[in-house]
């Protein structure tokens, strides 16, 4: 074999050596979290499926079975659906309407010598519970709280606990950081001389706002809405606290249905038929952002 | 009634500051109308505040800066009648290319008619020579064409002055020297005022009719590309637009002669304060021959370095007495053998009514 035949036969192998070794690295980063996904969230959503197509056991439980009864009897909790998917996104919408303001704010017009200080102000409420802070609501909303003081200066008998928009108040309060965030990062990276551009070229600021920024941080803004969107679909311990059993969720309803009536097929037919709305919808949005902004720098589903 | 201002653009004493640094300082500046004017200078010279200040990004900490005669202060950008190329273009990434051209006439009130916003956004992508990639996206396009994109943005809405900010810098040298002859053509086809920021000397001294070189918020000299290149008005001028070599001199007491280091004597053209002084010679300036003349009329060298660019080469001479010099030779005019190796001893001459004399 000649040297060259031999340098030939190296400079074929070598690629496939490393890329068997790129491929072992690859799968060693990827293995734990997909073993925790797989363990944790595959394999319990299909046991989730194949519950819905059963029946309660006597006893309560599972009972092997196909029907679509569950299915059928989803309107029984209609009250829980409708709730949850206009409160969900009503709070989503409003911490939106709440979280731009501030995340612009803090992303163009904050001196910057301060802009990390205020940004981690946001974050701080994080450190303490979400349910030490809802509980915190319960008193100011309750009786003893807002309603006493109005009390004092004549309104009397306003009830402000277990209403809906006591519900959509700890909505907003506790999840404003989760859309303050992305919004505030995709806004932060968004290239001030396209607003220079935008003025020189004779674009009033409002025309600036509607025609560049707003574009440009939509997916900052989807973003936001859809985790929002996604973690009060499940949301269980606002609706409970500050709705009182009156404002009712679906995550309301399931912690009900397995742990009270223990109808473990009838809250997997609802928990899939969840799952499967919030998929259909939030692809749906997301497209929607990326044609707008024309890029696709932030996405989650 | 008063006759149309000549000027576009007029800077009365104007000083910018930011905090306790001085950006620009007293800076006085006219811009004629239809004129093709430079501004330019090292990183940190002022420049491109000045033209941020003419665009309205900035406003002066003193002084005025006018715009066809109107004084421009606490005018926001949108009501100024001047557009801006941006460094790296600034374009609309959210926009395929059409939309960016159109976005300066969509903003026009009382509003334009659909059919000729399209009509002149198309115009102005001819004028760029981008008929036909209306509906591209911009990732899609190269940085020659994106280039091409921010001028038709910027020019279709007719503005007197056009501003550019180192329009050039993220091009590849041959698409650069393109991109200079369409810009000096579209000048002339527009007849509008063209300001453009550099620190690209042969840019500046290639497009433009009028230089304006800058140091340290400061303008150094205003002149003809020409005239800055030949008869610099100071020696950061004679350093910074084209290669300039630095020789220390004493003015003899008669203040016509000038002595170097290693003795030679160069007659003076005018009457010098005696004294320390530098000397400012081109590479070009300087012959560069193999023998010696030996009558005191030459330098002698020995050839370090050469640079071999094609139609001429520059070589690095170090000579006695006197250190390192740099020539450039046209390749005909070194006798027998067009090219001097290093290593070789040579002599230099040159005219002394070529040498620019500045009190040190």
């Amino acid at each position: 074999m000649t040297s060259s035949e031999v340098a030939a036969i190296e400079s074929q192998m070598k690629p496939m050596t490393t890329d068997r070794k790129r491929h072992l690295v690859t799968a060693a980063l990827v293995a734990p979290a997909g073993l925790w996904l797989c363990v944790f969230l595959v394999l319990p959503f299909m046991a989730m499926v194949v519950f819905a197509f059963g029946e309660r056991a006597p006893e309560g439980g599972y009972q092997a079975a196909f029907t679509f009864a569950q299915f059928a009897n989803l309107p029984s909790r209609a009250a829980a659906f409708w709730n949850t998917m206009m409160i969900a996104p009503a709070g989503a919408f409003l911490c939106l309407i709440v979280a731009y303001p501030a995340a612009y704010y803090l992303a163009i017009k904050s001196n910057p010598k301060y802009r990390l200080t205020l940004v981690s102000l946001v974050v701080v409420p994080f450190w303490t519970s979400l349910l030490v802070r809802t509980y915190a609501w319960m008193y100011i909303l309750g009786s003893r709280g807002i309603p006493n003081l109005l009390g004092m200066i004549g309104i009397e008998d306003i009830r402000l606990l277990n209403t809906p928009g006591a519900v959509l108040l700890g909505i907003v309060y506790g999840y404003l950081p989760l859309m303050i965030m992305p919004i505030y990062v995709s806004l932060e990276k968004l290239d001030r001389r396209l607003l220079e551009a935008s003025a020189d070229l004779g674009a009033k600021p409002v025309s600036t706002f509607l025609g560049i920024t707003l574009p440009l941080s939509l997916p900052g803004v989807m973003t936001g809405v859809a985790l929002v969107t996604i973690l009060l679909l499940g949301e269980y311990l606002i609706p409970q606290l500050l709705g009182g059993g009156k404002v009712f969720f679906i995550g309301n309803a399931l912690v009900d249905l397995f742990l009270q009536s223990r109808n473990w097929p009838f809250g997997s037919a609802i928990a899939v038929t969840l799952v499967v709305v919030v998929v259909i919808v939030l692809s749906v949005a997301m497209r929607i952002a990326w044609k707008v902004s024309g890029s696709r720098q932030v996405d989650l589903v | 009634m008063t006759a149309a201002p000549a000027n576009d653009i007029e800077f009365r004493s104007v000083t910018k500051c930011y905090g306790s640094v001085t950006a620009v300082s007293d800076i006085n500046l006219a811009v004629p109308k239809g004129a093709f004017v430079a501004l330019l200078g090292p990183s940190g010279c002022g420049k491109t505040t000045c033209l941020r200040m003419i665009g309205g990004f900035e406003q002066p900490s003193e002084g005025t800066v006018l715009i066809d005669g109107r004084e421009m202060n606490g005018v926001p950008p949108y009501r100024r009648p001047v557009n801006m190329v941006f460094q790296h273009y600034a374009l609309f990434t959210h926009f395929d290319v059409q939309q960016n051209v159109a976005y300066g006439l969509k903003q026009a009130r009382p509003r334009l008619a659909a059919a000729e916003i399209s009509a002149r956004a198309r115009e102005a992508l001819e004028m760029v020579r981008l008929g036909g990639f209306e509906k591209r996206r911009i990732h899609e396009m190269s940085g020659g064409q994106q280039q091409r994109v921010a001028l038709a943005r910027a020019i279709v809405n007719k503005p007197s002055v056009l501003l550019l900010d180192e329009p050039l810098a993220a091009l590849d040298k041959k698409l650069r020297t393109a991109m200079q002859i369409e810009l000096q053509t579209l000048q002339r086809e527009l007849g509008i005022t063209f300001v453009l920021v550099t620190h690209d000397q042969e840019e500046a001294l290639s497009m433009s009719d009028m230089v304006c070189v800058m140091n340290a918020g400061r303008i150094v000299q205003m002149a003809k590309p020409q005239e800055i290149y030949d008869r610099p008005a100071d020696l950061f001028v004679a350093d910074f637009v084209g290669k300039t070599n630095r020789i220390s001199v004493t003015v003899e007491p008669d203040g016509a002669t000038l002595r170097l280091a290693n003795g030679m004597a160069i007659a003076a053209r005018s009457c010098l304060k005696p004294g320390a002084a530098t000397v400012a010679l081109r590479p070009e300036a300087i012959d560069l021959v193999r023998q010696s003349t030996g009558d005191g009329s030459s330098l002698a060298g020995i050839v370090t370095h050469r640079i071999f660019l094609g139609s001429t080469a520059e070589y690095q001479i170090s000579v006695d007495g006197l250190g390192d010099f740099l020539v450039t030779a046209d390749r005909r005019s070194v006798q027998e053998s067009d090219l001097v190796e290093p290593g070789e001893r040579v002599a230099l001459t040159f005219d002394p009514g070529k040498v620019h004399v500045f009190p040190a």
